[in-house]
């Protein structure tokens, strides 16, 4: 299986950010991820998809090792960022925090003012002046198009907006760290419509200047979204393409299957 | 099955129902009415004591006029003590439970021995402070009231702390931790900021235990019929007035009993409504 997704590597002048080799995941005695090889491409959208509990989400959570918070859970295998295995126990984990961002399903926006919210995260890493703290916060609501709707309330308290409005604040607060890499896990499931419409927008504009990966249960959002999906099942690496083909022309029958919504 | 036995069923859930409301209605007047006689004694003895020089002079002998100043001072100060010195450790220990050791075997054990502490009689820890500060000391002091006043605060804040903070979603703190946060600032910033209401409740509600406590100040920090602010030297308190003056024989000192008892409860009350309004504010939030 592992051979064969590697060579399923799609043929491309991209250039790899995260590369994933033999990664295998643990939860205690549960066996979550099984010898899952990925690439993800700078600058670039890619897709996980799969039915419930095929892993997908806890891939996303090995990238930023935000499993480290819980005991009891381990990964093994290489997880490469620009070359460099994050998983080795000697790495800084709030350094690879800044640099791997994450957007998660529920909106979670602290308990502080709009402002604050993207503020505090950029006081992590820069003691800047007044004027330029106010510049960073208003290019990043603008990067994630809020600015309009909270640019007269910014001592406001972020619990006071919409849910859609909470997400995209804390896609800004994501962006204003200026991370490189951005994990989003099921970004619009809690969210309308429109909302949603808004954060696929985003997350199209936000591509190009950073890698993305998200995690969606919702396939026409994978195929909207995403220039590569990885189709997952019972915690291994389907098939790994990009997207029309993944969608149009699956190779592998789980795949089809899934992406014709004959189970998952 | 058949809707026939369900409705042949139906009069007998109806008085059985109607059985338990009474008892619990009962049972609840009851309580009801014995505090409210409680309330109404109370106010009516001491409002007939209240008056400027409760406020402004000391405890009397008997037969002569006087206050509570003392008393209030007293109060006051070891309640202020005892609560500065026991918040910081029951709120660093809550957050240990409820951050840090989570599953661990000594956060059980911190657990399971703080819950005895909370509801251990309160005689017990005036014995306690007694033997370790009052005896090597050789003398009763107002330091030693305040320790023991302390020790009683510790595991109320030990588990509001731990309560509030289990009442912070996970995901509020991988949000923190994704953004490359530290967990102790994940804590600072987000944790307690996210249930301050809370946590404050739970100092409130410790101050409110602690000032009407009596016993384990009889221990420590005596009495003293004087003004006094020496935390070296034995110290008045409101409850330990309350306890001499109520026991004696003299009509003055029982007014002023009842006085001193309605000064502490009201005190009380407007924690615990200081307490209430905070938790409504941030319910809405």
């Amino acid at each position: 299986m592992r051979d064969e997704v590697a060579a399923q590597k799609p043929p491309s002048a991209n250039k790899d950010k995260v590369l994933i080799r033999g990664l295998n995941f643990y939860y205690g005695q549960t066996h979550a991820l099984k010898g899952v090889n990925l690439d993800l491409y700078e600058g670039q959208v890619t897709a996980f998809i799969g039915p419930s509990g095929c892993g997908k989400s806890t891939l996303l959570r090995v990238l930023n090792r935000m499993y480290d918070l819980y005991p009891g859970q381990r990964a093994e295998g290489e997880v490469l960022l620009d070359g460099e295995n994050i998983l080795s126990p000697e790495l800084d984990l709030n350094l690879l925090r800044s640099r791997i961002g994450m957007v998660f399903q529920k909106p979670t926006p602290f308990p502080m003012t709009i402002y604050d919210n993207i503020a505090f995260g950029v006081r992590l890493y820069e003691k800047l002046p007044k004027s330029e703290m106010d510049a960073r916060v208003q290019s990043a609501l603008q990067r994630a198009a809020l600015w309009a709707e909270v640019k007269d309330k910014l001592n406001a308290s972020g619990l006071s907006l919409s849910g859609g409005q909470q997400q995209r604040l804390c896609i800004a607060r994501t962006v204003a760290i200026s991370p490189e890499v951005i994990l989003f896990d099921e970004p619009a499931s809690a969210l309308d419509p429109i909302s949603t419409a808004k954060i696929e927008e985003l997350i199209d504009e936000l591509s190009g200047d950073y890698t993305i990966a998200i995690v969606t249960h919702n396939m026409q959002q994978a195929a909207r979204v995403s220039r590569y999906t990885a189709f997952m099942y019972l915690g291994e690496m389907v098939e790994f393409d990009e997207t029309n083909k993944v969608f149009t022309s699956p190779r592998d029958k789980r795949t089809q299957d899934y992406v014709t919504g004959r189970f998952g | 099955m058949s809707s026939d036995s369900a409705s042949a069923r139906y009069p007998a859930r109806r008085r059985r129902n109607a059985i338990w409301l009474g008892l619990s209605v009962a049972a609840a007047a009851i309580g009801l009415i014995g505090l409210v006689m409680i309330l109404v004694v109370l106010v009516w003895k001491g409002f007939a004591g209240l008056s400027v020089a409760v406020f402004t002079q000391n405890t009397p002998p008997p037969g002569s006029a006087g206050g509570l100043l003392n008393a209030i001072v007293g109060s006051l100060l070891m309640t202020v003590i005892g609560v500065a010195v026991g918040t910081p450790l029951g709120m660093l220990a809550g957050t240990y439970l409820a951050e840090y050791g989570k599953y661990s075997r000594l956060a059980m054990v911190v657990r399971f021995i703080n819950d005895i502490l909370l509801s251990a009689p309160s005689i017990v820890i005036g014995l306690f402070i007694y033997e370790v500060m009052v005896a090597p000391m050789g003398h009763f002091s107002a330091l030693a009231g305040a320790m023991a006043l302390a020790v009683l605060v510790v595991p109320v804040v030990v588990r509001t702390t731990e309560d509030m903070l289990n009442l912070v979603p996970n995901t509020l703190r991988e949000a923190g931790s994704a953004l490359g946060m530290p967990r102790s600032l994940v804590i600072q910033r987000i944790g307690y900021r996210a249930v301050r209401a809370g946590l404050i409740t739970g100092v409130l509600l410790a101050i409110a235990r602690v000032s009407g406590e009596t016993a384990p100040l009889l221990f420590t920090a005596l009495n003293n019929q004087f003004f006094s602010t020496n935390l070296l030297r034995p110290m008045s308190s409101l409850p330990a007035v309350i306890f001499q003056f109520a026991l004696s024989p003299y009509e003055d000192w029982q007014q002023l009993a009842w006085t001193g008892a309605l000064i502490i409860t009201l005190a009380v009350l407007a924690l615990s409504i200081a307490a209430r309004a905070l938790t409504a504010t941030t319910q809405q939030k």
